[in-house]
């Protein structure tokens, strides 16, 4: 099922990217991604973490609130670059990711780096240390509402 | 239509540009390199997104668009990646984020002390 669905999306990546729809190439295409099928299995990339097919389900409803919440915190960061005394509090700090799967967290991580203002910078098992650019992107993080709600986007897996 | 088009993907691309110019001038402004990491997330999220949105608005339908909406995916997915490797490269490297206030030795207190009493 997983290699079936990675093939598939390989195809449609190179019919995309490749606008010529004459036979030879629509079955080099096929030809190509199996290919690819063929070598991510002996790399042992096509699992649940090379294609975590299982996510797609809650990334519908996650990316878009994620995109909303790095919309209000670039807007934030915006305000402070443009404010003439430069209002910053660089604050370090220690939050827990409570995800299961290692994908879970590292989107957990990852989307801490997206949204501007604060910065996963480094990893180690569940506890990320993040830089904030303000003391209230830190204590907004440590409230852990970003965490919960990672943790149901991979809850609907 | 095409009007409201042209006007909707114009001012997509005018925020676009005014986002990479802040993150441009919070670089500048910023005084060291993990508060700069913060300015230039602006760019490469609202920035970027924006500019893409203005882009995709007048390429229309097409397969134009679906090439953007890819370049934008390859933005999300690899620059929180760069930005990581950059950040823990600095911290190997011994540069001390300058701080206002450290939360770190707290944080692990406090989850001691948490996890003596359950």
């Amino acid at each position: 099922m997983r290699y079936v669905s990675l093939t598939a999306f390989l195809y449609l990546f190179w019919l995309v990217l490749s606008g010529h729809y004459t036979p030879m190439l629509v079955v080099a295409g096929l030809v190509c991604s199996v290919l690819c099928l063929l070598a991510a299995i002996r790399m042992r990339t096509a699992d649940e973490e090379g294609h975590p097919i299982e996510l797609f389900r809650g990334a519908i409803t996650y990316l878009p609130w994620l995109a909303v919440e790095i919309g209000k915190s670039a807007w934030a960061v915006t305000k402070i670059i443009l404010h003439p005394r430069l209002p910053i509090s660089p604050t370090m700090t220690v939050v827990t990711a409570t995800q299961r799967t290692t994908v879970g967290r590292a989107t957990y991580a990852n989307s801490i780096t997206l949204t501007p203002g604060t910065i996963t910078v480094a990893a180690d098992g569940d506890k990320l240390t993040v830089h904030a650019l303000v003391t209230e992107g830190a204590l907004d993080l440590e409230a852990g509402g970003m965490d919960r709600r990672v943790s149901r986007f991979e809850g609907s897996a | 239509m095409t009007f409201a088009l042209d006007l909707a993907s114009w001012v997509c691309i005018l925020l676009g540009s005014f986002f990479v110019v802040v993150g441009a001038v919070g670089l500048v402004r910023m005084p060291e390199v993990f508060t700069r990491m913060h300015a230039a997330s602006v760019i490469d999220t609202l920035g970027v997104g924006f500019l893409v949105l203005g882009m995709a608005l007048q390429a229309g339908l097409s397969l134009i668009t679906l090439k953007l909406l890819f370049l934008l995916a390859l933005f999300v997915f690899t620059g929180p990646v760069v930005t990581h490797a950059l950040a823990q490269a600095c911290l190997q490297d011994g540069i001390a984020p300058m701080l206002d206030a450290d939360r770190r030795a707290d944080r692990a207190a406090a989850e001691q002390t948490e996890g003596r009493r359950s």
